[in-house]
């Protein structure tokens, strides 16, 4: 997704200082937990709901709020670091807290977050170290700017010196600054020089609590199962048998899902497997995925919508040299976070509690406010780390249906999806057909460009506001419109279609990864087509590019592009601009035999701005690639009558070890530029960058996802003609 | 009531003797640093010692492991020079992204690395790949393996 998001409200005297008068702690632990390094801590004590990110104790604890979640990225190290930059703290030094709904909280994805945060959270721990320093001017009698702020402590010119903590309650009286001078990049001693993970140490103990880890007294645990076809309900449901498994204590329900609640999981799955119900399964009852597709070919000719264009490209075609055609497909991918589904919540008459690794803090509390009928200031949501986001906690509704469940008890309820729910009833990525067509120049290079996307517009359900007035989703031109590339004309169409029996959702990467797989196999079909080196054809079509040039000249170089590889070897390229990255990536890949693939050597180039956390961008770009991998090579949901055919890991193949790469390399290219996005470029680069190696070997095209299907036939569908 | 040994204490609990060990570990007894992943023993985030080799927690009724069998878990391995190696060399390189999968990522590299202290790529990968990562964290996880039989290899 690439929808922007309010960034960082201006800075106001509460959210830089926190509350009562004075920098407030967050002192109250929840109980039974450690003071860990990582641990997140909750400010129980603020008598308001701050926007606040940092606080400073009269201890000298200092606690930072951060406005986006953690969900494997890194974000709370980054985040801390930029601020601790700016106030002079060891960042190994500081608490983490999540920021609450209302309070600061964001929408976390599409690889937005160090691009929002980049200047509002220098700018927050600018301005508390200004005050700092004031008050340290006022007591010591000097200029605030002969006060330095470092690791903590405040220093004078005569040498005083105090903790940050000592000068809290004065600095809390001072007006906070608006304009505060941020550091320049040669004055940074964090950002851009590898920092360890803040969370490291709490995730190597086992002392990180994810949400499906949540431990609050009293609590019952409930298994769920939703109807099996998407708009269905429950119909009868018998529940002598389930209610005699020993542990079980109830069995609840919704109009779409039941809820069998024990004393705990175990109990409850038992009580589920028990249980004897009856779904009406509506009117997706007899859809399954050729339905889907043959929806798509359907928006392949007809009308569409026009989402971008300039030059002729009627005109292009016409005098074209050579003209040159394709058609791709990729198929609706599941997220199998390895962390499954999992919401516990406590609704009181007078409020409620919500424990829950969530994407979109705000829309969590929104939702249970609905459903319990609760002013939104009596919910308080408990932000967990999150086992796995990829865009699957960008959805909210397990919230809801654990408000639904949990109105109906008066004990804290915690509600796990089995695996097998977390799959089958997960929101999927969609399904999408793509059809080109180029118009070719005597040497092979595109004068004229035609896209045309058939599928849905996730954006349209997930923030109607942001589906363009024409009805485009604006997420879709990550890849095709967004590109490193230039040509003479260029038309790209969208035909909408929404899927029939399932809900479409946010991926690691919609627009970015689907438009990515397309152009760049496009490219490498037209570059193969005209007889070219495809990094030289590539490095051909960006040569005013500066940005794009450098990741692909240093990518061929790292990789050893051209160089001889043994027999059953071949090396593919992937060229992208996306989230405001540049990446240039090459993969080698062995293939004994057609089916039979090992991933040799991925090499990266990455050009992303101004870098933060260097090793957590090589981090992010091999785990993003090793995602991509996987869906590529291996992934596919299908449906039969309505119902989702994959449901765990023996039929949802997810790359392991000794399938992954054998090397990743990843060379960062020094850059002034503003930061961009990382967490989802390696997924992106993944899929092309592997269609074309395999191509290479296997001299055919790779049009179908995943890329061992056997619709990847050798002869291909590409249509030649001569114009 | 079944006598189970967790982390070298002497445990009773009051459960059906087919519940997986993993349910009773994190919701009977609150250990929570087991996780639940698949339920079918294909992701491995559940895994834990019995008496030394790795098992996966969420497909052992604790009704077949009886009351003399040494189970360890995450949370048990204070005292252990090999689990603390690997924790430092998970550290050294930052190896952690969700991080959910990764106390039974470690539980298994503690396991391999004690049967085989200087284990080749190909024996890390036998070890390892029943283990999954949605991060993708497996090239440092190779790598944080490698580091500690190296460091291993040099101390007498």
């Amino acid at each position: 997704m690439t929808s922007k998001h309010p960034s960082s409200p201006a800075i106001r005297r509460r959210q830089v200082l926190g509350g009562a008068g004075a920098f407030v702690l967050a002192a109250i632990l929840p109980a039974g937990r450690s003071r860990g390094a990582g641990m997140l801590v909750e400010d129980a004590t603020a008598p308001f709901a701050p926007n606040a990110y940092i606080r400073i104790g009269s201890d000298n604890v200092i606690t930072m709020i951060l406005p986006n979640i953690e969900m494997g990225q890194g974000i709370y190290t980054s985040s801390v670091m930029l601020m601790a930059e700016e106030l002079g703290v060891d960042p190994q030094s500081v608490r983490i807290e999540a920021a609450p709904p209302g309070g600061g909280a964001e929408i976390t994805g599409g690889s937005t977050s160090s691009m929002t945060e980049w200047m509002p959270l220098r700018q927050a721990g600018a301005a508390a170290r200004a005050m700092l320093q004031q008050a340290a001017a006022a007591r010591w009698s000097c200029a605030p700017d002969a006060c330095v702020a470092q690791d903590g402590y405040m220093t004078g010119p005569a040498g005083q010196r105090l903790p940050y903590g000592e000068l809290a309650a004065e600095a809390a009286k001072l007006p906070v600054p608006k304009d505060v001078a941020l550091k320049t990049p040669a004055q940074f001693r964090l950002i851009g020089r590898p920092m360890h993970r803040l969370d490291s140490q709490v995730k190597v103990d086992g002392q990180a609590t994810f949400g499906i880890d949540a431990q609050v007294p009293g609590q019952k645990v409930g298994a769920v199962a939703a109807c099996p076809v998407i708009g269905g309900h429950v119909g009868h449901v018998d529940t002598q048998a389930a209610l005699k498994i020993r542990g079980v204590v109830t069995v609840l329900q919704i109009e779409d899902a039941v809820c069998v609640v024990a004393d705990h999981y175990w109990a409850a799955r038992k009580g589920l497997a028990a249980l004897d119900v009856q779904w009406v399964e509506g009117p997706n009852a007899a859809v399954d995925t050729q339905a889907i597709y043959r929806q798509l070919e359907g928006g392949l000719s007809g009308p569409a919508i026009l989402a971008d264009h300039h030059g002729d490209t009627q005109q292009a075609m016409t005098r074209a040299h050579g003209r040159y055609s394709a058609t791709y497909r990729q198929p609706l991918l599941a997220h199998a976070t390895m962390e499954p589904i999992n919401c516990t919540i406590h609704v009181r008459p007078d409020g409620c509690d919500i424990w829950t690794g969530t994407q979109v803090a705000e829309r969590a509390r929104d939702t249970t406010a609905e459903v319990t009928g609760l002013p939104k200031d009596r919910i308080k949501l408990h932000s967990q780390y999150i086992g796995g986001g990829f865009g699957r906690r960008l959805e909210h509704e397990y919230v809801t249906q654990a408000a639904r469940f949990g109105r109906q008890v008066s004990y804290p309820l915690k509600i796990i999806w089995s695996r097998e729910e977390d799959i089958t009833r997960d929101r999927f990525r969609p399904a999408y057909l793509d059809h080109l067509e180029a118009g070719l120049d005597e040497r092979g290079y595109i004068t004229g460009l035609t896209h045309r996307i058939v599928g849905p517009a996730v954006v349209a359900r997930w923030e109607p506001s942001g589906l363009g007035a024409n009805g485009y989703d604006d997420d879709l031109s990550v890849g095709t419109v967004i590109t490193p590339y230039t040509y003479p004309a260029y038309r790209l169409e969208f035909a909408r279609r929404e899927p029939p029996g399932v809900i479409t959702a946010w991926w690691r990467g919609v627009g970015g990864t689907r438009g990515l797989f397309v152009v760049e196999g496009f490219i490498d079909e037209l570059a193969q087509r005209a007889g070219i080196d495809p990094v030289a054809y590539r490095r051909e079509m960006v040569r005013n590019n500066p940005r794009a040039l450098a990741v692909l000249e240093r990518v061929a170089r790292e990789s050893g592009w051209g160089a001889p590889l043994p027999p059953n070897c071949g090396r593919g390229v992937a060229l992208q601009f996306a989230f405001g990255s540049y990446l240039a990536t090459v993969v080698e890949v062995e293939m004994p035999a057609p089916h039979d693939i090992r991933i040799r050597r991925v090499t990266c180039a990455v050009d992303c701005g101004q870098v933060i956390n260097p090793d957590q961008i090589a981090a992010q770009i091999e785990g993003g690639l090793i995602f991509g991998f996987s869906a590529a090579l291996y992934n596919e949901i299908t449906l039969e009558k309505g119902r989702v055919q994959q449901d765990n890991f023996h039929t949802w193949r997810v790359m392991r070890m000794n399938e992954a790469p054998k090397r990743i390399d990843v060379h960062l290219i020094e850059s002034g530029e503003s930061p961009g996005g990382i967490g989802e470029t390696g997924t992106a680069a993944a899929a092309p960058a592997l269609a074309n190696a395999m191509a290479a070997v296997q001299k055919r095209r790779y049009r179908y996802l995943p890329l061992l299907s056997p619709l990847n036939q050798p002869s291909g569908h590409e249509k030649e003609q001569q114009g | 009531m079944l006598t189970l040994q967790i982390n070298g204490k002497s445990v009773e609990v009051d459960v059906d003797p087919d519940t997986p060990l993993l349910w009773v570990l994190r919701d009977v007894l609150g250990m929570t640093g087991t996780k639940y992943g698949c339920g079918i023993a294909e992701c491995g985030v559940c895994t834990v010692h019995v008496d030394g080799r790795p098992v996966r927690s969420c497909s052992l009724p604790v009704g077949l492991i009886g009351p003399h069998k040494a189970i360890t878990t995450i949370e048990g391995l204070q005292a252990d020079p090999v689990a603390a190696a690997v924790r430092k060399a998970w550290l050294d390189i930052d190896v952690v992204q969700c991080g959910y999968c990764q106390p039974g990522q470690i539980m298994a590299a503690i396991a391999l690395l004690k049967k085989i202290p200087n284990p080749t790529d190909e024996q890390i990968e036998a070890g390892m790949s029943g283990n999954l990562c949605r991060c993708g964290t497996y090239m440092r996880i190779r790598a944080a393996i490698r580091n500690v039989a190296a460091a291993q290899g040099v101390t007498p």
